[in-house]
């Protein structure tokens, strides 16, 4: 009923195509099928019995999903294999919207995921992008290889320098890289200390951001209040939100 | 041509004035202070908060809540923080409603009858301007644990053990699930409540994924809501109405206007909206009493007043 019609919105299957071992916390999942769907989004995936959690989009078609393992679920998760099913609703909130011909991405841990998406959509109309791939340590640097196949300027950094870089924390690389590249927007996804700190830098550098946040999630559909920020729901109003520049 | 009169919506609910008709329904997006003040800058004319018990509650795991067309079904599992957390959540709501003329409801549940008048008399020390008993859940103390909304005798005792501790109107929120929902609606009037709520959801329901066979909720069974169940709810409101004549908050499956003038036409004093806020988000509101205000201009009425049961007089004429 969501779209003011009698269409049910409940979980479908598809079928895990190929299950590739990306950092040693994080596997990515390409399933048989595909949704329309804008970068940002996320689904709910369900494994019956098990639980229903959310999981933000790494493509579209095929329905493609980075998954880092940290619990119950996700454990769960990592037991699968080529063949086996699992259930999706969605796409859900409001995804990146692109905007500036040059783009700094911002990822942080699993945060990659969507922002692959993006960039290949921002790169399927020809836009700049640099992307700043962060993780505690070298092997948790996830997606490099991707956003370099899709054309990106890929930067690396790591909170111990075992990348050979110096070690730092993702803000402070992103504001070196605003200061140097003047990008026209930033985007993020990664964990919450990162993007409260990417927000101070927005509002410091007047640049228009926008930044893909999380919360614990029930309905996903913006009913049952449980994924509040502020006055704001994750799930609907969100995960991505805007900072005007 | 009659002048054109400009219809205000105003309700006067057991004695608290409302805006607008348009209830937040409890469970919906009433969580935190911020959401329900939100809500109520987005039009509503009163926000009941999720029900809130004695003690924290996790609630079921996901999934929880699935949109299945004709409506939702969910079993959220009465999820909340608990009655010390919820009294500041709803005291903070009291200041930021107040002065946009929005009364609070604060929705409570307990699993006993002791439990219903502690959190009652809780909840009242944040000011909210009306409470609601959720009488929906199992009462541990009863021999079977049947829910205190499907008997009589126990629904009324809850209310006469929540009565003497609540200092504001005091509303009992009915179950659809019964077979004589007036016999259950009389017990609590004469235990002393103000008003009454109807309907809480339908069921319990099941939805099952067949590719898998399993039933998709993980409580496996969950309370049907949204347009599916309005009929039943309007004609309960309209029994209710028939032989109680009591304040209503007709709630069951309203999305638009039109349901909004059904509702009242059956007697209700306000509607509740819960479901339909996926339709739109809290912008639910504003555009519902949108579509109300058309229906009475466009058909000369001043004000509900005008039409409240006006489905009773119809079937009076009849004869
Ligand atoms: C919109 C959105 C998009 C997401 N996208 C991805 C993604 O692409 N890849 C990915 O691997 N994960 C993603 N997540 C996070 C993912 O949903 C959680 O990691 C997953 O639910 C954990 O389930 P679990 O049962 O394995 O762990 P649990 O046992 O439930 O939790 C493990 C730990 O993670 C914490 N945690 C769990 N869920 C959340 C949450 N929503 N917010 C903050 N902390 C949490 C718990 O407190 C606990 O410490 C996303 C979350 C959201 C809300
Ligand atoms: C997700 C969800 C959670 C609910 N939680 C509560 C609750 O905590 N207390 C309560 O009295 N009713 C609860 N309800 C019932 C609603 O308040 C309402 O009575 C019912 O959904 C019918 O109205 P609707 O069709 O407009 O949703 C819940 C309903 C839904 C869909
Ligand atoms: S998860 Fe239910 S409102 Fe967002």
């Amino acid at each position: 009923m969501r779209d003011g019609t009698w269409n049910p919105e409940l979980p479908i299957p598809m079928t895990i195509r190929e299950v590739r071992q990306e950092t040693p916390a994080v596997k990515r999942f390409v399933l048989d099928g595909s949704l329309n769907a804008y970068p940002g989004q996320f689904v709910m995936v369900w494994l019956p019995g098990i639980d229903e959690k959310p999981f933000s989009l790494m493509n579209a078609n095929p329905v493609t999903l980075a998954i880092a393992e940290v619990g119950r679920f996700t454990r769960a998760m990592h037991l699968l294999d080529v063949g086996s099913r699992l259930w999706l609703r969605g796409p859900f909130g409001q995804g990146f919207s692109l905007e500036g011909r040059h783009l700094l991405l911002a990822a942080g841990g699993y945060g990659a995921a969507p922002l692959v998406f993006l960039a290949r959509r921002a790169r399927e109309d020809g836009r700049r992008i640099t992307v700043l791939v962060a993780a505690r340590s070298r092997e948790h640097l996830l997606l490099v290889e991707e956003f370099r196949r899709l054309g990106c300027e890929v930067l690396t950094c790591t909170d111990d320098g075992s990348d050979g870089q110096p070690p730092r924390l993702a803000p402070l690389a992103v504001e070196e890289l605003l200061q140097r590249a003047a990008p026209d927007a930033l985007y993020a996804c990664g964990p919450a200390g990162m993007l409260d700190a990417l927000e101070a830098l927005a509002r410091k550098y007047h640049l228009s951001t926008q930044l893909s946040r999380e919360a614990y999630m029930r309905c996903g559909i913006g009913v049952c209040g449980s994924c509040t920020c502020g006055d704001q729901l994750v799930c609907r109003d969100g995960p991505v939100f805007r900072i005007p520049g | 041509m009659a002048e054109q009169l400009t219809p205000h919506l105003r309700v006067n609910l057991c004695g608290v004035p409302l805006p607008n008709p348009l209830v937040l329904a409890s469970g919906i997006l009433g969580t935190t202070a911020e959401l329900m003040e939100r809500v109520a800058k987005n039009g509503a004319g009163a926000v009941t908060c999720k029900s809130c018990g004695p003690e924290p509650r996790v609630g079921h795991p996901n999934p929880t809540v699935l949109d299945w067309g004709p409506g939702l079904i969910n079993a959220v599992g009465l999820a909340n923080p608990g009655i010390d957390e919820a009294v500041e959540i709803l005291r903070e709501a009291r200041r930021r409603l107040q002065p946009l003329g929005v009364p609070l409801i604060a929705s409570v549940f307990a699993d006993s009858v002791k439990g219903f008048a502690e959190v009652t008399r809780r909840v009242c020390q944040a000011e909210p301007d009306l409470v609601e008993l959720n009488i929906s859940c199992p009462n541990v103390e009863a021999e079977f644990g049947r829910p205190f909304s499907l008997d009589p005798e126990a629904a009324a005792e809850v209310t006469r053990a929540a009565r003497p501790v609540c200092d504001r109107p005091l509303l009992v929120k009915l179950s659809p699930n019964v077979t004589d929902v007036v016999a259950i609606g009389k017990a609590v009037i004469a235990a002393g409540a103000d008003g009454l709520t109807a309907i809480n959801t339908l069921g319990p329901g099941m939805i099952i994924d067949i590719e898998s066979g399993w039933p998709i909720l993980a409580n496996r069974v969950g309370g049907v809501s949204g347009p599916a169940i309005r009929p039943i709810a309007v004609r309960i409101v309209y029994d209710l109405w028939a032989h109680l004549h009591v304040p209503i908050i007709g709630t069951g499956g309203v999305t638009c206007g039109r349901d909004v003038i059904e509702m009242i036409m059956a007697g209700a004093t306000a509607v509740g909206i819960g479901s339909a806020v996926i339709q739109d988000g809290p912008a639910v509101f504003s555009r519902i009493a949108g579509e109300v205000r058309d229906f009475l201009t466009s058909h000369g009425y001043a004000s509900l007043n005008e039409i409240r049961g006006l489905a009773h007089a119809r079937r009076h004429m009849e004869s």
